[in-house]
């Protein structure tokens, strides 16, 4: 649903070009979507209206002037403002002076505990370690089970016995971490609801035992409006550092990271996306922010067309263009731009929604956008600047002269045609919807050329570096 | 008075559940959904809502989304109640249409020779703990169960379904890990038919509904069971935590287009999240609620019961 956001924002903003600061009246038509989407993302509906609040106040003293997309201005204000709220905080874990460290996972069942242990034990050897894993979950059948056939998949020692109890399972563990040399020791603790008061004692009780050097939650990134409560009571109960988000690899949007983030003050430390043992990263905030808000990624595709495309050159461009006069030469400029923005399947599927529609057509017809670069550049200057000359006998000789068909000279002259009547429509503030911008369009696209994307990317990184 | 597994199962002459038993269930899935700390409609004090205010039809809206409702369904309630023109009692009204949505309290089919119910679900929803509880009940109402370990994924995925087929005194079918699911379902047909059991329940591993590969391998567990014995399996159950919010709409969209889900247990009623994601994949799928889970322990499954829901839901 919001995989249109940007589309959305852009309809609710789409008739503000040119008028410099946004009014209320739009930005509110706007905060409304983002409100929308946050919600549908699973964020807590207090932390949304928090959220928004603090968002609506900068679009409305941001200068949207030079924009021609006000609506991908505040899409861009809401990830900045998205990506420094999750991104607070120290997102390391602290490794004590005193070997072993100790990790404490705790959460509510089902959230994936057992498997970050062993995940994280994982990271933690790749990162040089000597992990070992504490049992410390007694009650859920085989749970202990899970963790041996787990550690020894890792050769990562676990450390069980079935008929302690949690708090005397996690005091020996921790011995015998110490004993074999193990500087970090990993425990792994019961799902408990935190509404289960007799539970949340005991977890308190481990917590109190291990004085653990680092406390995470684990939390399922599916998790709704109770994800806040979650956080609080466990909050409260054993004062975690820091979240680790799970099952990442599915669609769920993960709002809930933003709401235990809003409400706590801790950071997501960790995020696990796949069922595989390596499959747990340190936390990406930025990325974070692009999956909440369905964005596929619409900042890469930015950043990339901002850096593909000199300025000046865009200004003269985007002015001749607004008055309709889209000659075969703009036409070629903004296709050569275009093409440096990497290859044309990659540049599709940073945008939302396409990527999958565009399964399986593997080649957007590379050809094709070869074919009309060959069109144009059979051209003489002249017929380039005033395309209507170009009449019957004119279409014959450029298509010998470009290998094509009078079919696709006819094509690629109507296709201008329209090109120059919307852009003029959007000059006058008119703005259609796009007609016929599906993908294989005859219109303009770009080459597979590496070195381009590769200067581009480049300088996107420099960019970046600069800021 | 609630629904009883009589009713559920589609038992001649079943009765709701006698007063002190539905009582009992209704007190304590109330309890449960109260534990949360507000009631749903508690921080608009449901009687002072006047339907002239739209400051009070915004908060109705706020607390209906924080129930995880999402928000279309939640448009779709409020719309509802704005053609009702006078209110009333908001309780009762919301409770009202919430009923409304879910419609007929549905049946669990298990009467066929033998019937096979396919459990499936994403990872963590809960479906090895809701089969071991269905499989003592289905047992309590004299069935005879067998139950197949399909999760070949999951580091011991099989002792834990075992210990719980012991607890409900069920047949077990085992696996090897990393083995073919289809070939146990297969195998736990073959098992049921030859012994005379009369339901298999096949546990399978917990995967994301994003994951294709996974679910065409679901696909085919489905298929496999298809040609060994026509009409199996006869329901296929999603599992889904109630603590999840609208991503449940995706997996009961995915599921289903995968594997053809007819019903949707919803696990873990007994935290504070009141699983209200269940209003939208009733309202845009159509898929109804047949069981809820209450707790760990082994009575703690019951037939789900759409008044009695609408009303804890929304008077906590």
């Amino acid at each position: 649903m919001f995989d249109a956001l940007t589309e959305k924002l852009q309809s609710a903003l789409g008739d503000l070009r040119g008028r410099g600061i946004l009014d209320e009246e739009a930005v509110s038509r706007a905060m409304r979507e983002v409100r929308l989407a946050l919600l549908e993302a699973d964020v807590n509906f207090g932390v949304v209206k928090d959220f928004v609040a603090q968002v609506r106040e900068r679009a409305l003293g941001e200068d949207v002037r030079k924009s021609l997309t006000p609506g991908q201005q505040v899409v861009k204000i809401v990830h900045e403002e998205l990506t420094e709220l999750l991104g607070g905080g120290d997102s390391r874990l602290s490794f004590s002076q005193r070997p072993p460290t100790t990790i404490l996972l705790a959460g509510l069942q089902g959230s994936g505990k057992t498997t970050a242990a062993a995940k994280l034990a994982r990271l933690l050897r790749d990162e040089g370690k000597r992990p070992a894993l504490v049992a410390a979950d007694l009650q859920r059948p085989a749970a202990i089970d899970q963790l041996v056939q787990l550690g020894a998949e890792l050769d990562v020692p676990v450390y069980a016995d079935e008929r302690s109890d949690p708090v005397k399972a996690v005091r020996d563990g921790i011995e015998r971490a110490k004993a074999d040399g193990r500087d970090v020791a990993i425990l792994d603790t019961a799902g408990r609801l935190h509404v289960d008061e007799p539970l949340m004692d005991e977890l308190a009780a481990v917590c109190d035992e291990a004085k653990p050097t680092n406390v995470l939650l684990v939390l399922d990134a599916m998790t709704g409006q109770e994800a806040v409560n979650v956080a609080q009571t466990f909050q409260e109960r054993i004062d975690f550092d820091g979240v680790v988000l799970t099952k990442l690899d599915g669609d769920a949007r993960g709002g809930a990271a933003l709401s235990v983030r809003a409400v706590t003050g801790r950071p997501i430390k960790l995020a696990s996306a796949g069922e595989k043992l390596d499959a747990l990263e340190w936390f990406h905030p930025d990325r974070m922010a692009s999956r909440i808000l369905g964005m596929g990624d619409v900042l890469t595709l930015i950043e990339r067309a901002e850096a593909a495309i000199e300025s000046d050159e865009k200004e003269e461009l985007e002015k001749r263009m607004l008055k309709g006069e889209c000659s075969f030469d703009d036409f070629l400029s903004s296709y050569k731009m275009l093409r440096r923005m990497g290859p044309l399947q990659g540049v599709l599927k940073l945008i939302p929604g396409l990527g999958k529609q565009l399964e399986g057509l593997d080649d957007v017809d590379e050809r094709q956008l070869k074919r009309v670069e060959a069109i144009i550049l059979s051209m003489t200057p002249h017929e380039r600047r005033v395309p209507h000359l170009i009449d019957m006998s004119r279409r014959k000789r450029i298509a010998a002269g470009s290998g094509t068909t009078l079919e696709q000279v006819g094509q690629l002259l109507e296709t201008r045609k329209q090109m120059a009547k919307m852009m003029k429509l959007a000059g006058s503030g008119k703005m259609p919807s796009l007609p016929g911008m599906a993908p294989g369009a005859p219109t303009m696209g770009g080459g597979p050329r590496p070195s381009a994307t590769r200067k581009a990317s480049s300088k996107r990184k420099k960019k970046k570096a600069k800021r | 008075m609630a629904r009883s597994w009589g009713e559920l199962l589609g038992e001649s002459g079943a009765a709701p559940e006698p007063d002190e038993q539905g009582g009992r269930l209704f007190t304590r899935l109330r309890d449960s959904l109260s534990k949360s700390r507000r009631a749903l409609t508690g921080e608009l004090s449901a009687a002072a809502f006047d339907p002239g205010n739209e400051l009070d039809w915004e908060r109705l809206e706020e607390a209906l989304i924080a129930g995880d409702v999402g928000v279309r369904a939640t448009a779709e309630l409020v719309r509802r109640l704005e053609a009702r023109g006078e209110v009333g009692d908001l309780n009762a009204a919301l409770a009202g249409e919430v009923t409304e949505l879910f419609g007929e309290p549905p049946t669990l089919d298990v009467r066929h020779g033998p019937t096979v119910l396919l459990v499936v679900g994403v990872n963590g929803t809960g479906k090895t703990t809701t089969i071991g509880k269905l499989a003592a009940k289905l047992a309590e109402h004299g069935h005879s169960v067998l139950v197949a370990a399909a999760d070949t994924y999951r580091a011991a995925a099989e002792e834990q379904l075992e210990i719980w087929a012991q607890r409900a005194g069920a047949d077990f079918v085992g696996s090897e890990r990393g083995g073919d699911p289809a070939a146990v379902a297969y195998d736990a047909v073959e098992a049921a038919t030859a012994r005379g059991r009369d339901v298999v329940i096949v546990d399978t591993a917990g995967r994301l509904h994003t994951q294709t590969n996974l679910m065409e391998e679901l696909a085919k567990v489905r298929r496999v069971l298809a040609g060994r014995l026509e009409g199996a399996p006869h329901e296929t159950l999603l599992v889904v935590d109630a603590t999840t919010g609208q991503n449940g709409l995706e997996q009961a969209r995915l599921f289903g287009e995968a594997v053809g889900v007819t019903g949707v247990v919803l696990t873990k009623l007994d935290g504070s999240a009141k699983g209200g994601v269940a209003i939208p994949i009733v309202y845009e799928l159509g898929l109804p609620v047949k069981l809820v889970g209450v707790g760990e322990g082994i009575d703690d499954l019951r037939p789900f019961d759409p008044a009695d829901y609408a009303r804890a839901l929304v008077s906590g």
